[in-house]
């Protein structure tokens, strides 16, 4: 298939995947704020910032706003066009790949996409974040989970498809990372923390339900929050589908479904970093994470995912589609015409 | 259906001037009257969502948020009689013929130009006219492999040639999916009326293309390169690189090697032979033509003088195109044909001719003024309907540079029942052919009928309140 088609199904799946994460941590947050007592300005800040911090756009965030306060923050991650991760900015721009590749994908899959965006983009939007906005992320995630069941259900699972699964599972275990991360600064820099405040437990559960996992922990732990059995849970299940080895089993798989590769041979990078990093979940215990730091650990861990995409990219892509001048382009195209368009 | 339908003074495609209805229509006629209004109502529904469903659209340009619109559709069809086609057709072929040889001829021998029957400064001095493509062997010998063709009817029910799109004419998408449509909603009247079917245009196609691949090349691959998703015929692109089951490439998709075009795929680089493309001259090679151009392939143009690759059209096309070259038409047929012109052209004035000149500016509010190079009704002057300021800078421009200028009286265009506000009224229409040239010359059965859908106007383009209709050629005369 053609690189700029298997580079903007990937892509769009990404960005799908990465609105509804954002969907998911802000929703969580707010409710958070709603048990949490005797907050002022100062504790808010406690907690939105580290928000900013692990979608890793903290630098461009304090560039459009001097203090991370909840409207900032919401603002940021959410609305704003300015920054080119929020979630508007990513559901734009997952429906902007897929609309590059209109014709390689299902009418089912085009509507509902594009349904989103008109809706993110409409000021109907807005009103539904104000009036309430629990209301409006489970919008987006109902319709980031109609979007994968319609991926899995009408498109063919052909080549084009597994991009899909590299794309959507590579960015869910970056995020799942980011989410495990928020916390960070309430942990010690080595080791598991003996014992952890009521308020703790109700953040170590936030981060729980930000990747929709507070079931499944529960059914395995019971009520019992931990942060060891939560890392452990979020990072080395390998049957939660959030899971950082799950997820990378799931980018391994798809990888060698694209090359036709075996298990224990590699044929690029991308293969071999992939085939490693899984390893190395597969045969990790949660305490000696916790012994290296689990902060540390994380964040190796985004640099390896980082590192899969790129080799992913220079193994099959080669060259960067994104034009230099966008703009100009789109100009070129559209006087490209004869069309059913003039005359008298 | 038509009790308070209004005749306009002009022709019209299913009455007769005593509003009998016209043998060819009578079929229809009959059918259409057994279907009641709510019947008639639900159907247009459903068609109208269908289409939006299935994003047959095009794009509306300048606006930021990329809304895409559909093209209107009328489900009332233009009938066409086998007799009245059979004139066409021989017609169009008569004129892609003499095009052809034409271009040929002018970027061989020029003879043409040798013997006075065209002034060698309008040749010469036409802005598609490609130099560099002198003595070019094109493959196969074929220019034009796809043109699209617009006719039109006079008061008189005559019809005459306004133009012909020699580059990459557009909206035979249309044509099959109105078609689909309409056989979906009135599938009983195509069993009672004996209609030419359309679907076959894309193999059809994909046969013109296979035809002019380089020698020795036993299975060539055939791409169509399109500018990408914000043309404005993009939704046609994609259609007719699906049913033709060829890959749909942009330029960025393409590499040009050792004099070889290739595509980018995850399997590496991968050999391209044919190149339907959907792209301006000027945009296809920014080492050749312009050097700002970000949708062309850098080599594709060294690629094809080398005979690596074929493009479809071939380049150097537009000189066909020109206004002026129009005017000309007939005398090609006679010259290289020795025929008289089946399809008339309009009556045309040519601003650097002195008689006509003199005549233009004197009747410049009678007339409709062309540039000769544009397309797309830029640089346009509807005499009749323009102010004395517009009329005023028009001479201006006319005065300054009458190579580029020509000069038609208003035709009245045939008008057609159609469906508008809750009634039928009449609207006026034109029909666009496509006309394929490989081993042998093609034409579509019909072809796109436009239709102006506000009253009384004689612009059928989509930006401007136009829509279409199914067009249906019948295997007899009634």
């Amino acid at each position: 298939m053609l690189s700029r088609v298997a580079n903007s199904l990937y892509w769009m799946a990404r960005y799908i995947e990465r609105a509804e994460n954002i969907a998911r941590i802000v929703d969580v947050n707010l409710q958070l704020l709603l048990d949490i007592r005797n907050l002022d300005e100062k504790r808010l800040v406690a907690y939105w910032l580290p928000i900013v911090q692990a979608t890793g756009d903290e630098q461009a965030f304090f560039k459009l706003h001097p203090q991370a306060t909840g409207h900032a923050v919401t603002e940021f991650l959410v609305f704003q066009m300015e920054n080119p991760n929020s979630l508007v900015q990513s559901i734009c721009q997952g429906r902007e790949n897929a609309r590059m590749v209109r014709d390689q994908i299902t009418l089912e899959l085009w509507e509902e996409l594009n349904r989103l965006y008109l809706f993110v983009r409409s000021p109907q939007a807005r009103e539904v974040w104000h009036h309430s906005p629990s209301d409006f992320f489970h919008e987006i995630k109902a319709s980031s989970l109609h979007i994968i069941g319609i991926i899995n259900a009408t498109l063919i699972h052909n080549e084009g498809w597994w991009f899909i699964q590299v794309g959507q599972f590579l960015e869910r275990a970056d995020k799942t990372t980011r989410i495990l991360d928020v916390r960070y600064q309430s942990l010690p820099e080595k080791g598991v923390p003996e014992r952890i405040s009521p308020d703790e437990a109700l953040e170590w559960s936030a981060v729980l339900r930000s990747c929709s996992s507070w079931d499944a922990y529960k059914s395995i732990h019971g009520a019992d929050i931990h942060p060891r059995q939560v890392a452990e849970f979020l990072l080395l299940s390998d049957d939660f589908p959030r899971s950082v080895r799950f997820c990378v089993n799931e980018l391994n798989r798809s990888l060698r479904r694209i090359s036709g590769v075996t298990e224990g041979h590699f044929t690029n990078n991308a293969e071999k970093l992939t085939g490693r990093f899984l390893a190395e979940l597969q045969f990790s215990t949660i305490d000696e994470i916790f012994e290296q730091g689990l902060h540390r650990y994380l964040d190796e861990a985004q640099t390896k995912l980082n590192n899969i995409g790129g080799e992913m990219f220079n193994a099959y892509i080669f060259q960067p589609f994104q034009a230099a001048d966008e703009v100009h382009m789109v100009q070129q195209e559209e006087q490209q015409q004869q069309t059913t368009h003039s005359r008298y | 259906m038509l009790q308070d339908y209004l005749l306009n003074g002009g022709f019209d495609e299913m009455l007769d001037p005593h509003k009998g209805v016209r043998g060819h229509y009578q079929k229809f006629h009959k059918l259409f009257k057994s279907i009641s209004p709510a019947e008639y109502d639900a159907k247009r529904q459903a068609v109208d969502t269908a289409f939006l469903r299935q994003g047959i659209t095009f794009n509306v340009y300048g606006d930021a948020a990329g809304a895409e619109k559909i093209f209107p559709f009328d489900m009332i069809p233009r009938i066409i009689p086998a007799k009245e086609w059979e004139l066409l057709e021989r017609g169009l072929a008569q004129r892609i013929t003499a095009l052809n040889l034409f271009l040929h001829d002018i970027y061989h021998e020029q003879k043409i130009l040798k013997d006075g029957v065209i002034p060698e400064f309008y040749v010469l001095s036409a802005r598609h006219f490609r130099r560099e493509f002198v003595n070019f062997e094109v493959p196969k010998g074929i220019y034009i492999h796809i043109c699209g063709t617009d006719l039109i009817r006079d008061k008189d029910g005559n019809y005459l040639v306004l133009e012909d799109n020699g580059r990459c004419p557009s909206g035979v998408s249309y044509v099959l999916e109105n078609r689909r449509a309409m056989k979906r909603a009135f599938s009983s009247m195509f069993e009672g009326i004996s209609v030419r079917p359309v679907e076959n245009y894309p193999q059809e196609l994909l046969k013109t293309l296979k035809y002019i691949a380089p020698a020795g090349v036993a299975e060539p691959t055939v791409v169509l390169l399109t500018p990408g998703a914000y043309n404005s015929a993009y939704f046609e692109h994609t259609y007719l690189a699906r049913q033709m089951g060829i890959e749909i490439v942009e330029g960025r998709d393409l590499f040009v090697r050792d004099s070889r075009v290739y595509m980018r795929t995850t399997k590496g680089l991968q050999p391209v032979h044919v190149i339907y493309r959907r792209l301006d001259d000027d945009f296809l090679d920014p080492t050749v033509f312009r050097r700002d151009s970000m949708l062309g392939v850098p080599g594709l143009v060294h690629a094809y003088r080398a005979g690596n690759v074929s493009l479809a059209n071939s380049i150097g096309t537009g000189i066909a195109d020109d206004k002026v070259m129009y005017y000309f038409v007939p005398r090609m047929i006679k010259y290289y044909l020795d025929q008289e012109p089946i399809l008339p052209n309009v009556p045309t004035y040519l601003a650097s001719e002195e008689q006509d000149m003199k005549y233009i500016l004197e009747h410049l509010p009678e007339l409709v003024v062309k540039a000769a190079n544009e397309s797309g009704g830029y640089g346009m002057l509807m005499g009749p309907k323009a102010s004395k300021e517009e009329i005023a800078i028009f001479r201006e421009k006319i005065i300054a540079e009458p190579r580029n200028y020509i000069a038609q009286p208003m035709i009245f265009l045939s008008q057609h029942p159609t469906y508008c506000d809750g009634k039928f009224d009449g609207r006026h229409v034109d029909l666009r052919p496509f006309i394929l040239s490989g081993e042998r010359i093609s034409i579509i059965p019909g072809g796109l009928t436009r239709v102006a859908l506000r009253k009384g106007s004689l612009v059928v383009n989509s930006s401007q309140g136009g829509g279409s209709k199914d067009t249906w050629v019948l295997y007899g005369d009634e």
